[in-house]
């Protein structure tokens, strides 16, 4: 059965050369007697093995063949110094077909015997001709004809000549032919062999000739080249613009269409331009710029996605508009005025006079209108003052009162120091230092230059400076601070950082004295008025209902302390007290947020108007005591005082000194502040009545204005400020409805994320830098290698000694055949020779 | 100068030869004089002159029969002029214990020193006779005479006292002195009766709580020695009434300094119990001492968390101690033994409480109670109650009920923590609103936020670095020139 498979095996094998050879091998490999498989110690997953199944018969008898093919032949030939080298065509050759080669192989032969002449051939006698010539010679003649080319010279014809002489059918030769044919005409004489060696001299001349003008034309080209490269160097640096244009005429001229084309592309539009917008769009623009202001403090005040956005806020305010202007239109005259301020004061007082006649020609009406301004401010109405100054502010108009002689000169630097400030605004009016402010502002516009913004930062902080020094004046002037802060709040939104910065350092001071009394004395007081108008103008720079804010935070901490920690030994103290509690309010009057100590302090300023030893329902907190001294602060037992009472404003400078001027004035200012305790009572009411235990944070307030207090004694403005506060806390329906925490997510079975860690092989060597890698692999490649290699010399050294041995044998065993012949056939002679003796002898 | 040279001539004399020994009264009287330079010369010459003699032994030992008698008794010339300047010795000492109470601080100083000094010399060469071995020799009157003019009745000599202290370093002295104030202290507050003597008790308790006692390991028997005594010297000092600011310092070092050294600490109930139903401040303080009495000496003490939720009150967000109350508070209500009852009583107390609390106080009880929660989960309901009546009209616990079982805190529910989810300050209205999530398993480590001072919070405040500051966007119109603006109201610019 083998036997047959494999005589099929080798029959089918030449004719069709993949398909059974595959077949075989997949034979091979289901054999069970010819696989031999590796078994592995282990499975491991995902690994994949490429030797698990071996196939040894298949691969030894590869190798033998292999053998046999290379180092069996070099065997046989060794000691052998001649080569047999098979040239025969297409021999190795597998794409050419059998047929074809020997087609090819045939041709071959007869090329290579074609022109030798073979005298035993008697075929070949009889040449084929042609005009007389034989066709033979022409046939090798007509090589190839290239007239350019320089085989010509080697004596091959150009296609003319070639056509001349076998008439081929084309106008030119027939021309030629014509030509030919009067020459023969004319020149009859001249034989066939002149003619054509006559056009061979003349196409050789003719050739000489081109080939002279080719080089010439080369060398000129290549002496041009050399000039201009000479002259080269002088024109680029002298003229390049004229060489440029020379070469533009050069070029050949672009496409006129192309160019208009492209200069359509280019060319700007006509846009049409921005229509003036109406009064009525710009109040809605206005409009929806307040709403997107306000929907951001609400977010802000919640809250929520306190990091998503983190846009700058892109207030513009009115004023910037025409900033620009005004700063290009004096941004000439600077340097001259920087220059001539020191010098000459009088040129300078000369120009500002100037300036100040152009501004009024230019702005009479305004001028008209400062005028009424200046009468409304005799006659005192506020309200409507500030209404002006605003408008004022608005029209953004430098108008000068010609009554305020206003002889300073229109630029300013910021000042570097401080005091080089307080001495530009000091001696000033109002107005004078609004408008000096207001001209440093614009002359150091950041536009104009680098160092300008760092300056107004500055400036920020000596404008805080100078409002607190005039807070703590012995006449603080408040007035003052009230116009200053419109230049601070401009200020401000130019600089948001830097002003942060600074009423952040003021806090911080603040807070380290405090912290540092507290210390040492056990016991705070409260602070100046500076410092509670810094906290005043905190919250009119900054948005005080934010969740978080870098500068209101820390403000509202520090208020607490203040409220907390702070004795209440004067009746200044309260005041101050009250003015802070007034701040809190403010400061939560939007976002609602809950103060305790504003309760707390508010409920101790009730308690020290009451009468010592009232039975209590109530506590009261630190700074406040139940029992000791500062008592009934706020007590009035004077019947008559009592009843001249007015509800009067409280100027803030009672805070710095207070006149003791009477006794009725003191009590007055003690009744003001307690009816001010009782509005912001209400207003606290107001304000938390949402809080879900609003009548529990409420409730010792309610038990001393119900129980302890003594209303009727009170005059009766007193009792409807009380009434007031007392309805506001007592018509809060209660309601509590049962708390619910918030659903929580399912939480998702915990799950053990794969710890990734790179595995260290037993024996096998990592870590080290990657050349030391490289360097191992090598190593280990190259041990393979050498093993690889020592085993297949090894295997070659038993394969020879096979040979020979099998060799040998074979030698061995012909000697041995050979001599038995031999010795046969002497046996056999032997014999017949004794047999012929033997018949010799018989015969 | 000119009296410093006769002194010194005198000393000399009296020292050189007995003949001159009467030249002692001229050294002597000058300790009675007013001026103090004076005086503190004479002091000076007394000190060396007597520690000369002691050194030489030339004082008389054992039990000193009076002046007269030694006189007229029959013994030798020694003996006699032994006897008299024993005689003199003890004038001398007692016109320095006479000058402990003199006005000048270096003059008391000066002749507490010498005192001192006689004590260290009279324990070396000792004056009282060696009546059988082992016998105390050591200068327990002399030493006496120290400690009464430390403990002046009617000033504060805390000052001197201080200097007293680098004499308790001696472990006898330390000794003799705790007995001899134990002594004072019976012999003073007898004679008063009940009257409580502010500046004694004061100079009595600044004396005797730096008191260090010995190393346990060193010597055992002088330590259980020590602790009797001082055990038996804190009873008789804590037995009669304290005014206020001295209890405060008693219970602070109580059970740090006291407790530890006593044998039988136990003893202290009395003081304690009485102190831990005083109210405020002391109240807290002793819970301290008790808490080491039940834990570690099994005291059994009735209504214990009753009273300390009664304890509970709107001062404890703002006293001194409250780091202190609430380290202890957690102890106590660490349990996970007590029942849900009292817990939800202590939550609802401490978050009403909490209504009136400043933000460092918040930040630390907001994780306080979320730690509650977390101990006794029977408590959730306070802030869950998904089945509860709709639309109460009261909230159903009695803040003014003392006995925690009957305030019906488990019906209630925290508004007050819902309330201070709208607080202020961030971090507090943040802390809040972890209430409404469901807590994690985790305890909140509150340690940390004890200590929490209102300083750090704006320290910590001002500290944090803002990306962006948003800005007012309603333009100014003045300084009180906001639309309702309450100042305008209420204040004037003038």
């Amino acid at each position: 059965m083998g036997k047959t498979a494999k005589r099929k095996r080798k029959v089918s094998a030449p004719s069709t050369a993949k398909g059974p050879v595959k077949s075989a091998m997949a034979m091979v490999k289901s054999n069970p007697f010819e696989v031999k498989v590796n078994r592995q110690k282990f499975d491991i997953l995902g690994r994949k093995t490429k030797n698990d199944v071996g196939l040894p018969g298949v691969s030894r008898s590869k190798a033998i063949k292999k053998r046999t093919q290379t180092l069996l032949k070099e065997y046989k030939e060794r000691e052998k110094t001649n080569v047999f080298k098979d040239k025969r065509f297409g021999e190795y050759n597998s794409k050419i077909s059998p047929e074809e080669k020997m087609i090819r192989r045939f041709a071959l032969e007869r090329q290579q015997n074609y022109g030798k002449k073979n005298i035993y051939n008697l075929n070949e006698d009889e040449e084929l001709t042609h005009y007389g010539q034989s066709l033979a010679e022409i046939e090798k003649l007509n090589d190839i004809v290239d007239s350019d080319s320089d085989t010509e010279e080697r004596g091959t014809l150009s296609a003319e000549l070639t056509a001349a002489h076998f008439g081929g059918g084309g106008g030119l030769l027939r021309k030629k032919a014509s030509s030919g044919q009067q020459d023969e005409e004319e020149e009859k004489p001249k034989s066939r062999k002149e003619l054509i060696e006559e056009m061979i001299a003349k196409s050789k001349q003719e050739k000489q000739e081109r080939q002279n003008r080719r080089e010439s034309a080369l060398e000129l080209t290549e002496k041009l080249d050399n000039d201009w490269k000479e002259i080269q160097t002088l024109i680029a640096r002298k003229a390049p613009k004229s060489e440029r244009k020379d070469k533009e005429a050069e070029k050949p001229k672009p496409d006129e269409y192309d160019m208009i084309v492209r200069e359509l592309g280019f060319e700007m539009k006509a846009k049409p331009s921005e229509r003036m917008k109406t009064e009525e769009e710009l109040a809605k623009e206005e409009q929806a710029r307040l709403q997107k202001l306000e929907a951001d403090r609400l977010r802000r005040m919640r809250g929520i996605d306190e990091q998503a956005n983190k846009k700058k806020p892109s207030h513009v305010s009115a004023d910037d508009l025409a900033d620009g202007f005004i700063l290009d239109k004096d941004d000439r005259r600077l340097l001259s005025y920087k220059v001539r301020l020191n010098i000459s004061e009088f040129s300078d007082e000369e120009e500002s006079a100037n300036e100040d006649g152009e501004d009024v020609a230019a702005d009479s009406h305004s001028d008209l209108e400062s005028d009424l301004e200046s009468e409304e401010e005799a006659a005192g109405n506020k309200e409507q003052k500030k209404h002006k100054t605003n408008e004022k502010e608005s029209q953004n108009v430098e108008e000068l009162d010609p009554k305020m002689e206003l002889n300073f000169c229109f630029y300013f630097l910021v000042p570097e120091s401080y005091e080089t400030f307080k001495s530009l605004l000091a001696g000033r009016t109002i107005e004078q230092q609004l408008i000096i402010l207001e001209r440093i502002q614009k002359c150091n516009h950041p536009s104009l230059a680098v160092g300008n913004k760092a300056k107004l930062e500055k400036l920020f902080g000596f404008l805080l400076e100078y409002i607190g020094e005039l807070a703590t004046l012995d006449l603080p002037e408040l007035r003052t601070i009230d116009k200053l802060v419109l230049p601070l709040y401009n200020l401000c939104q130019m600089f948001p950082e830097a002003a942060s910065d600074s009423i952040k350092f003021i806090l911080r001071d603040a807070a380290h004295d405090m912290e540092e009394v507290i210390e040492v004395k056990g016991r705070a007081t409260f602070p100046g008025l500076d410092t509670l108008v810094y906290l005043k103008i905190t919250s009119l720079l900054f948005p005080t209902s934010d969740f978080w804010h870098p500068v209101v935070t820390p403000a509202f901490i520090y208020m607490s302390q203040l409220l907390t920690k702070c004795r209440i030994t004067t009746l200044q103290d309260v005041i101050k007290g009250l003015f802070i509690c007034c701040l809190f309010l403010e400061y939560v009057s939007l976002s609602r947020r809950f103060v305790p100590e504003l309760i707390n302090f508010l409920l101790g300023v009730l308690h020290i108007s009451l009468p010592k030893k009232q039975a209590q329902g109530y506590t009261v907190v630190h700074p406040f005591t139940p029992v000791g001294k500062n008592l009934e602060l706020l007590l009035v037992c004077d019947k008559k005082d009592l009843e001249s009472w007015q509800k009067q404003n409280l100027p803030l400078s009672i805070v710095t000194r207070l006149k003791e001027t009477s006794g009725t004035e003191m009590n007055h200012i003690r009744l003001s502040c307690l009816a001010m305790c009782f509005d912001l009572i209400k207003k606290c009411a107001v304000l938390y009545e949402s809080l879900p235990s609003f009548h529990e944070i409420m409730h010792p307030v309610r038990i001393l204005l119900t129980q302890h207090m003594v209303v009727n004694e009170y005059p009766e403005k007193m009792q409807e400020w009380y009434n007031s506060a007392l309805k506001e806390l007592e018509n809060r329906v209660k309601h509590y409805t049962p708390l619910i925490c918030e659903k929580k997510k399912p939480v998702p079975l915990k799950q053990y994320t794969p710890k990734i860690v790179k595995v260290l092989e037993f024996g096998r060597k990592q870590g080290g830098s990657k050349k030391e890698q490289e360097r191992r692999q090598l190593i280990q490649k190259h041990k393979r290698e050498l093993k690889g290699a020592i085993r297949e010399i090894r295997k070659d050294n038993q394969f020879l000694a096979r040979m020979q041995l099998s060799e040998i044998m074979e030698r061995d065993s012909a000697r041995k055949r050979k001599v038995k012949e031999l010795l046969g056939s002497l046996a056999t002679q032997e014999g017949e020779w004794k047999a012929m003796k033997r018949k010799k002898g018989k015969s | 100068m000119a009296r410093a040279a006769a002194l010194a001539s005198c000393l000399e004399a009296v020292l050189g030869s007995r003949r001159n020994a009467n030249r002692v009264f001229e050294i002597l009287e000058p300790l009675l004089v007013r001026e103090e330079e004076d005086v503190l010369c004479a002091a000076r010459t007394c000190s060396r002159l007597f520690g000369a003699l002691l050194e030489r032994r030339e004082l008389f030992v054992g039990r000193l029969p009076a002046e007269e008698a030694a006189l007229a008794d029959n013994c030798s010339a020694e003996e006699k002029y032994k006897m008299w300047m024993r005689h003199r010795y003890n004038d001398c000492v007692r016109g320095l214990a006479g000058l402990m109470a003199h006005g000048a601080f270096q003059v008391k100083e000066l002749s507490l020193c010498t005192l001192m000094k006689f004590v260290e010399l009279e324990a070396r060469y000792p004056l009282i006779k060696v009546e059988w071995k082992g016998s105390l020799t050591f200068p327990r009157e002399l030493l006496k005479v120290v400690v009464d003019g430390l403990l002046p009745l009617n000033e504060d000599a805390s000052l001197l006292i201080s200097r007293f202290q680098e004499y308790m370093e001696y472990d006898d002295i330390r000794y003799f002195v705790i007995k001899a104030v134990t002594e004072s202290i019976g012999q003073v507050m007898q004679k008063t009766k009940e009257r409580p003597l502010p500046f004694y008790q004061q100079n009595v308790f600044s004396l005797i709580s730096p008191i260090n006692m010995p190393n346990k390991e060193c010597d055992m028997v002088k330590f259980m020695a020590h602790k009797q005594a001082f055990e038996k010297m804190w009873l008789s000092f804590l037995k009669h009434k304290l005014p206020t600011g001295l209890y405060k310092k008693v219970l602070v070092i109580l059970h740090d300094c006291i407790l530890p050294y006593m044998n039988e600490p136990t003893l202290m109930i009395d003081f304690l119990t009485v102190a831990y139903g005083i109210g405020g401040a002391i109240s807290l303080l002793a819970l301290n001492g008790l808490f080491i009495l039940i834990h570690q000496h099994n005291l059994e003490y009735p209504d214990f968390y009753k009273k300390l939720y009664s304890l509970l009150d709107p001062s404890i967000y703002h006293v001194k101690y409250r780091a202190r109350f609430f380290h202890l508070l957690d102890l106590f209500l660490s349990s996970s033994h007590l029942p849900a009852y009292l817990v939800a009583a202590f939550i609802k107390r401490l978050s009403r409480l909490a209504l009136t609390a400043p933000p460092e106080a918040l930040l630390m009880v907001l994780p306080f109670i979320c730690n509650l929660f977390r101990r006794h989960p029977a408590c959730n309901v306070l802030v869950h109650r998904p089945n509860g009546p709709e639309d109460m009209s009261e909230d159903p616990y009695i803040m003014e009920e003392e006995e925690p079982s009957k305030s019906r805190a488990l019906e209630s529910c925290l508004w007050e923590v819902q309330s201070l989810q709208n607080h202020y300050h961030p971090d507090v209205a943040k802390a809040a609103a972890v209430l409404n999530q469901s807590l994690s398993e985790i305890e909140d480590d509150i340690s940390g936020l004890l200590e929490l001072s209102a300083y750090e919070l704006f320290d910590k405040e001002v500290k944090k670095k803002a990306i962006d500051v948003p800005l007012e966007f309603e333009q100014v119109r003045g300084l009180f020139g906001k639309k309702n603006d309450i100042f305008a109201e209420h204040f004037t610019l003038d």
